[in-house]
């Protein structure tokens, strides 16, 4: 019975990731399933949505830290507002001068933001504590959730103990109904916006861009807006895990990794679809996790495990891009209406 | 400290243009592999870092062979150091085409952006297997310490492994001039480049054309590669990454698409790069690359010696 809860307080906390992935993947689809915008710096908005609602929301500097300013200890929600905004106005200025030219452009553009995020996270130590990274976030409603269980606990000494196990992490159920709802609105909104016309302005943006300039649309306005939009839900998606692994580091943003796996979930799920981005977060996030168990019976050190879990990953991207394009959930065909 | 500051640029500009010529000959394979195969390939990076790591492989088997590891006059290393460089390049040629065999050429008329996407696939792929073989900690070329010798009336510094960097990378570039300018196959290559569908119909095979592509991208490409361990003296599995933004940066400068430009945009990206560290942090370097890049975007998206269009 308590490996059972103990089963069962892992699937929670696979859960809290796996949604956060999906919402990473939401934003990737409205930026490259629907427009056709290339960005392989998703970890770099990821970050700064992280640092920013980490900043807003959490203690002031101690003594110790190499930090001098941020902590305001706000609620949750202006730290995840302030994640939005500071991500878009990221997608801003990078959109500016890359979204008028070619997509290799945006895409070079977006490794270059990630990049210097990555080296303004490092060393810029009066803001974000340089590589110790930022401590102590609160986690939303954390006491009060806590003070529930520890009172019933202590109220129920004679409770049995897969009980005490359910009823100890009770915290992360109620992260996980958190982030379940975020993906729940973030996917509602998404799917409202791509059907209404200006959603099918950025579909036709990406089957034919000249086509779409032609019809009087601002090609580059438009652009600009997706991309500014999925950068706000990527910076979401930041405030999310900053609250909830309550500890963020430079470390915690490879640049190049954190990136890949959400195009491969992405391309995983279905591109252009949004149920296809958040089954392919699941499904993805699912065989990395699993391939964790078995590491652990392979003749290899850690850091070549890592490896070669990265490899398999990188050879699943290529075996749909070769096999199966349009993924596991293709996207819709456009409705026709009788004329 | 402002004096000391400007003070330090001539000699900031001999590592500027050490740094520089290794990005051009990056550059340069990123640039072909851009104007005949359509694609920016992010995997670049990552194939100079396997041809280092491959040269780093072969050499003990150099002298093995027989191959004196002697230095050779006042560079830090010997004829086995030289041959494991050519081998390394061969080897990572063979690499690159087997990847083009197995995946890209499946990809052909897959559109740009499904091969950029494949590329940075290639590139986490190459960057793990190489941890997977060496593992993530740094590897050292040569625990030699070298003694920079002084530029007389200039005053400025530069080691004798410098001068190899620069005389390679020029002799490479050279030799790709005249192999477009006057090989049958670089004329071949030019006129994809210029226009695929009628260069096939003029006859040309532009299977052979975009193998030819590959083969001296993916050398120049090793050759860089194990020139940056010969001047930082370790390489590290990294290396590819932190080289991709600079490259990038240097072939958008010089035009994308444009060999020479390639060439241009590199060393004007190095010597940026390392003058910098006059003014602001070293740590911000590769950020440099990525300013010059979106002020290039800004001003003239086509580079300097670009079409525009």
């Amino acid at each position: 019975m308590e490996q059972l809860i103990g089963l069962v307080n892992y699937l929670v906390f696979f859960a809290i990731s796996a949604g956060i992935y999906a919402v990473l993947s939401l934003g990737l689809n409205l930026q490259w399933g629907v427009t056709g915008l290339f960005n392989i710096g998703i970890a770099g908005f990821y970050a700064v949505g992280a640092y920013a609602s980490a900043l807003v929301c959490g203690l002031p500097p101690s003594a110790w830290d190499g930090r001098m300013v941020g902590g305001f200890e706000l609620p949750f929600v202006l730290g995840v507002l302030a994640a939005m905004l500071v991500t878009g106005a990221l997608a801003v200025v990078i959109g500016v001068p890359t979204l008028r030219l070619r997509a290799d452009y945006l895409g070079i553009a977006t490794i270059g933001i990630a990049e210097t995020v990555r080296l303004v996270l490092k060393n810029e130590a009066w803001l974000t504590n340089g590589v110790w990274g930022l401590q102590q976030i609160p986690s939303p409603l954390y006491s009060v959730i806590h003070r529930h269980t520890a009172a019933y606990i202590s109220a129920h000494p004679g409770l049995p103990e897969w009980q005490r196990l359910l009823v100890s992490r009770a915290y992360n159920w109620f992260y996980f109904l958190l982030v379940g709802a975020v993906v729940i609105a973030v996917y509602f909104i998404l799917k409202r916006l791509i059907r209404s016309p200006w959603g099918r302005v950025l579909r036709a943006i990406r089957e034919d861009e000249d086509a779409a300039a032609m019809s009087g649309k601002n090609v580059f306005a438009f652009k600009l807006q997706s991309l500014v939009l999925g950068a706000m839900i990527m910076g979401i998606a930041g405030a999310l895990y900053a609250h909830s692994a309550r500890f963020i580091s430079p470390a915690s943003f490879e640049p190049l990794y954190g990136t890949f796996i959400v195009w491969v979930m992405l391309m995983v799920g279905g591109t252009g679809n949004n149920k296809g981005a958040m089954l392919g977060a699941v499904v993805v996030w699912g065989i990395w996790a699993a391939t964790d168990f078995i590491t652990g019976y392979l003749p290899w050190s850690a850091s070549q495990v890592s490896a070669l879990r990265i490899i398999a990953i990188g050879l699943l991207l290529e075996a749909v891009i070769v096999w199966r394009p349009k993924g596991i959930l293709p996207e819709a065909k456009a409705k026709r209406r009788a004329p | 400290m402002k004096v000391e500051a400007w003070a330090r640029i001539p000699q900031l500009l001999v590592y500027g243009l050490v740094s520089g010529s290794i990005l051009s000959l990056g550059g340069i394979g990123v640039s072909l592999t851009y104007s005949i195969l359509g694609f920016s390939n992010f995997a670049h990076g990552d194939v100079m870092a396997l041809g280092a790591y491959l040269a780093l492989a072969l050499l003990p088997l150099m002298s093995a062979a027989g191959i004196s590891s002697h230095p050779l006059g006042s560079l830090s290393f010997g004829l086995d150091f030289v041959a494991a460089l050519v081998l390394a390049s061969i080897g990572t040629c063979v690499v690159v085409l087997v990847l083009d065999r197995l995946l890209f050429r499946r990809l052909r008329g897959a559109g740009r952006i499904t091969l950029m996407i494949a590329s940075v696939g290639v590139a986490l792929g190459l960057r793990n297997v190489v941890q997977f073989f060496w593992g993530p900690q740094p590897r050292y070329y040569s625990a030699k310490i070298q003694l920079a010798t002084v530029i007389p009336g200039l005053g400025v510094r530069i080691k004798p492994d410098q001068i190899f960097i620069v005389a390679v990378a020029i002799g490479l570039a050279v030799l790709l001039h005249l192999f477009l300018r006057y090989a049958k196959m670089g004329k071949a290559m030019r006129a994809t480049a210029d226009n695929a569908s009628l260069a096939r119909v003029t006859g040309i095979n532009t299977e052979r054309v975009i193998a030819w592509t590959w083969i001296i991208g993916s050398s120049l490409a090793a050759a860089a590669g194990i020139l940056i361990g010969i001047e930082n003296k370790f390489v590290t599995p990294e290396l590819g990454w932190q080289m991709l933004l600079p490259i990038f940066a240097a072939v958008i400068l010089g035009g994308f698409g444009n060999p020479y430009g390639a060439v241009v945009g590199g060393i004007v990206v190095g010597v940026s790069e390392e003058v910098s560290t006059a003014f602001i942090s070293t740590a911000y370097k590769p950020a440099v690359a990525f300013g010059i890049l979106i002020l290039m975007l800004l001003a003239r998206p086509s580079g300097l010696l670009g079409r525009r269009g």
